[in-house]
């Protein structure tokens, strides 16, 4: 049949696609968004989960804020636009954390549809100064060079984090971000949960020649240590593994340049990352613990320690301190010594423009 | 917490009782204890599917291979649809001899409505769609911004995109190419915008459609949109060319409010998590509990504003700040965008095409002066923010740096012809 099928379509010409972009965000829209558009007065938050938007037309909108897993089927849509259509307006949106926002006229359909979602087992919060949900890759979903799984590490950690996304009773917000590879597409974090590769890559020789354009694998490394070789007779690559920084760069335009290991791809947590320009300038998120081990299905090593860091920063950090924040007021060596992390060579930076990072002062805390 | 659903058949928990799948499930000890707790596993939506088709029982016999063997078994190839050079992801199977129904499982990159506003009927309807041609397993949305549809054979992808493109959707960009573009929900509910960001958003990534259907740049280049430094996009780490609202004349400040506000939560509060939180000492809380605010001062970090949301807004006279160059570690470092453009007003048609327009030069320099697998922030490290300014054709201006050089070793040979020009754009006003 589906020869048969082939054989008809091979008549029509191929349909041509329509070049449309980025569709028009109006068109779904809640009514209100639109009549109030530039024109919202302020906001405050009734409760967490709940954000209360006030327009000068004295129109007023509500937002409830609901956790999901991001990956989602027809189910979980049909589930989630049900309980929409039935106690709210049928108008949601996504934030950039994978967290759904649905938008109410009137403060009567908050609680009960708040119910409903509970009911349901899906939580709602994410607001303020909560954990929100961690944002995430794919890992070994979907992605070609994954060390770990994302969808995993994200579901052990927010069931520990659970009671931190319904409630807003951290110093500020706090961004999780998890990443498969030391690419980092889970982006900068407050904590950020990263895999960190331990040894260089394994060459499958057979295969370079075949499968990789060498000079371009050769022009990825970031410290030039990958060069063509023959090995046993056939064209491929070899690497200088004193020089090897174990990025795994190498691995996306060249598979057979194996990174993932069983044993040595270890995950490394990083904190500090800022995306906001409130009060300090943005930050990028640093180094502070490495070696832990890639532990599915529960990764409790991982999780282990985002939780004492959690735990140390709620109750060390003043008011609106983000975790960046309230390192730089405390010092990285009060950090090392609340959070009992043991601090390595390995902590001091030694790429480019590093000597920026190094303290040229005697300013010490004691 | 583990409390008995009420409903069973409407719950994150739910399983169907019928198997229409005809394939028999693989065994998946260690995915299973993802199943408990309180948050909505992603698992049980799996399994859910996998009761449906045949490629999800595959596809969870993969993962738990997996989670068995840490490490992953999807490689890339080539698959588009027909005109596109880009926007799928495709990922066949190295084990496929174990899970051959997902042996093929690319994903769709789908360009969402900007601001990622829905109405259910749209959900649902992108949801029938995908599970005529696909696994059904959708992620909303992917890092880069995208409606992901993971999970199809290379046959079916071109199906579904003919059908959700007929109805107003568009793939998105992978590989080096212009990508999908993100904006915050901005002025469509939020006081702290400073600009239209559906307007720019669209201007900027559709009319760079070509670039990003066509891979053929030097890499990725993602616009950002954030109608305020909150920067809730993330700009000015992840994006190449990030667009972030501001304004230029004086915040609001409703004192009526600044008094309720030092009521509610008396002095030592303001003064604590306001006055003293300001970057640049611009606020001053006075004897009779109002405000001052010292706006040649302000650097307009929002700090304030975020805190004392009733009494403290933005000014009036709004534009954008633009800064270019943002990314993560790959190859040379994290680098954070910088500011090209302090601000620009962003109103009049006129206003819109100069954007635009900057934008196109940007990424026609870089094209032609990137290296291969260099991001545009890179390229400007290697050659410095001076050539690259010269390249588009924009003038310096101090508010692009943190500092004035410290290195002595510079040629100033042309050093009075450049004073001279300062000086004639300052009188130019």
């Amino acid at each position: 049949m589906a020869q048969q099928q082939q054989t008809t379509e091979k008549a029509a010409p191929p349909r041509t696609p329509i070049e449309s972009g980025c569709p028009d965000g109006f068109q779904y829209m809640h009514p209100l968004m639109i009549k109030n558009y530039g024109n919202w007065k302020y906001h405050d938050r009734p409760r967490p989960g709940v954000l209360h938007h006030v327009a000068y037309s004295g129109d007023e909108i509500w937002t409830v804020r609901v956790g999901t897993q991001r990956q989602l089927g027809p189910y979980e849509i049909g589930l989630l636009c049900d309980i929409i259509d039935k106690y709210g307006e049928g108008y949601v949106r996504f934030t950039i954390r994978s967290n759904m926002e649905i938008s109410l006229s009137s403060w009567d359909k908050v609680e009960p549809m708040i119910k409903a979602f509970e009911e349901a087992g899906y939580p709602v919060g994410g607001t303020g100064n909560s954990v929100t949900m961690i944002s995430h890759t794919q890992g070994w979903l979907h992605c070609d060079i994954p060390g770990t799984d994302a969808s995993g590490v994200v579901k052990a950690l927010m069931d520990d984090l659970y009671e931190e996304f319904i409630k807003e009773d951290m110093p500020n917000r706090v961004h999780i971000t998890t990443s498969c590879c030391q690419i980092n597409c889970g982006g900068q974090g407050d904590i950020a949960i990263n895999v960190q590769h331990t040894k260089p890559p394994k060459i499958n020789h057979d295969l370079v020649a075949n499968v990789c354009e060498r000079p371009s694998v050769v022009a990825r490394c970031p410290v030039a240590a990958i060069r063509p070789a023959m090995v046993n007779g056939k064209p491929s690559l070899e690497v200088d593994e004193k020089k090897c920084i174990c990025c795994g760069a190498c691995y996306p335009p060249c598979p057979p340049m194996q990174i993932n290991d069983p044993e040595h791809s270890k995950l490394a947590i990083w904190v500090g990352g800022k995306n906001s320009n409130a009060r300090s300038k943005p930050m990028f998120h640093k180094l502070v613990a490495a070696g832990i081990p890639n532990n599915p299905p529960r990764w409790p090593e991982a999780g282990a320690i985002v939780k004492k860091i959690l735990h140390v920063y709620k109750k060390d950090a003043k008011d609106w301190e983000r975790v960046g924040d309230w390192v730089e007021r405390i010092g990285w060596p009060r950090f090392f010594e609340l959070t009992e992390l043991p601090v390595t060579k390995f902590h001091i930076e030694n790429w480019r423009g590093s000597r920026y990072t190094l303290n040229a002062s005697t300013h010490i805390r004691f | 917490m583990a409390q008995q659903p009420k409903n069973p058949d409407k719950h994150a928990t739910y399983m169907p009782k019928e198997k229409k799948s005809t394939k028999a499930f693989h065994k998946t000890p260690l995915l299973d204890q993802l199943e408990s707790g309180p948050w909505p596993s992603f698992v049980t939506g799996l399994k859910r599917l996998a009761h449906d088709n045949n490629m999800m029982v595959d596809l969870l016999g993969q993962l738990e291979y997996s989670y068995t063997t840490r490490k992953g078994y999807w490689k890339g190839g080539t698959v588009s649809v027909f005109g596109y050079g880009g926007g799928i992801i495709p990922r066949f199977s190295e084990v496929a001899s174990m899970f051959p129904e997902s042996k093929e499982f690319h994903t769709l990159r789908v360009q969402p409505p900007a601001g990622n506003h829905y109405t259910t009927s749209m959900l649902r309807q992108l949801s029938d769609s995908w599970k005529k041609y696909g696994s059904g397993l959708i992620a909303f949305h992917g890092q880069t911004g995208n409606i992901m549809f993971i999970g199809a054979s290379t046959e079916r992808t071109q199906h579904f995109f003919d059908e959700v493109n007929s109805y107003g959707f568009d793939l998105g960009g992978a590989g080096p190419c212009v990508r999908t573009a993100m904006s915050c929900v901005g002025a469509a509910r939020c006081e702290q915008s400073n600009a239209n960001e559906q307007k720019i958003h669209r201007i900027l990534v559709n009319n760079f459609i070509d670039d990003m259907h066509r891979p053929a740049l030097p890499y990725k280049f993602k616009f950002k949109v954030s109608g305020c430094p909150n920067d809730c996009m993330n700009s000015i780490q992840r994006a190449d060319f990030a667009v972030i609202g501001t304004w230029r004349d004086d915040m609001k400040v409703d004192q009526a409010e600044v008094k309720n506000f030092v009521k509610s939560k008396s002095r030592k509060y303001v003064v604590d998590n306001v006055i003293a939180r300001c970057p640049t000492k611009a606020l001053s809380l006075n004897d009779d509990d109002t405000l001052t605010v010292d706006n040649r001062n302000c650097v307009r970090c929002m700090h304030c504003i975020n805190v004392m949301t009733k009494a403290l807004k933005p000014g009036d006279d709004k534009g954008v700040t633009v800064l270019i160059g943002g990314k993560r570690t790959l190859k040379i470092g994290d680098t954070f965008g910088t500011v090209i453009v302090p601000f620009m007003k962003l109103e009049t048609d006129e206003d819109y095409e100069k954007i635009r327009e900057m934008a196109a030069n940007i990424i026609d320099f870089w094209a032609e002066n990137g290296l291969e697998h260099e991001r545009c922030g890179e390229m400007i490290e290697r050659i410095g923010l001076v050539n690259f300014l010269e390249g588009i054709g924009l003038e310096v201006d101090p508010n692009m740096i943190t500092h004035p050089r410290t290195c002595s070793y510079i040629r100033t040979d042309e050093w009075d012809q450049e004073a001279e020009k300062w000086n004639q754009r300052q009188a130019a006003g």
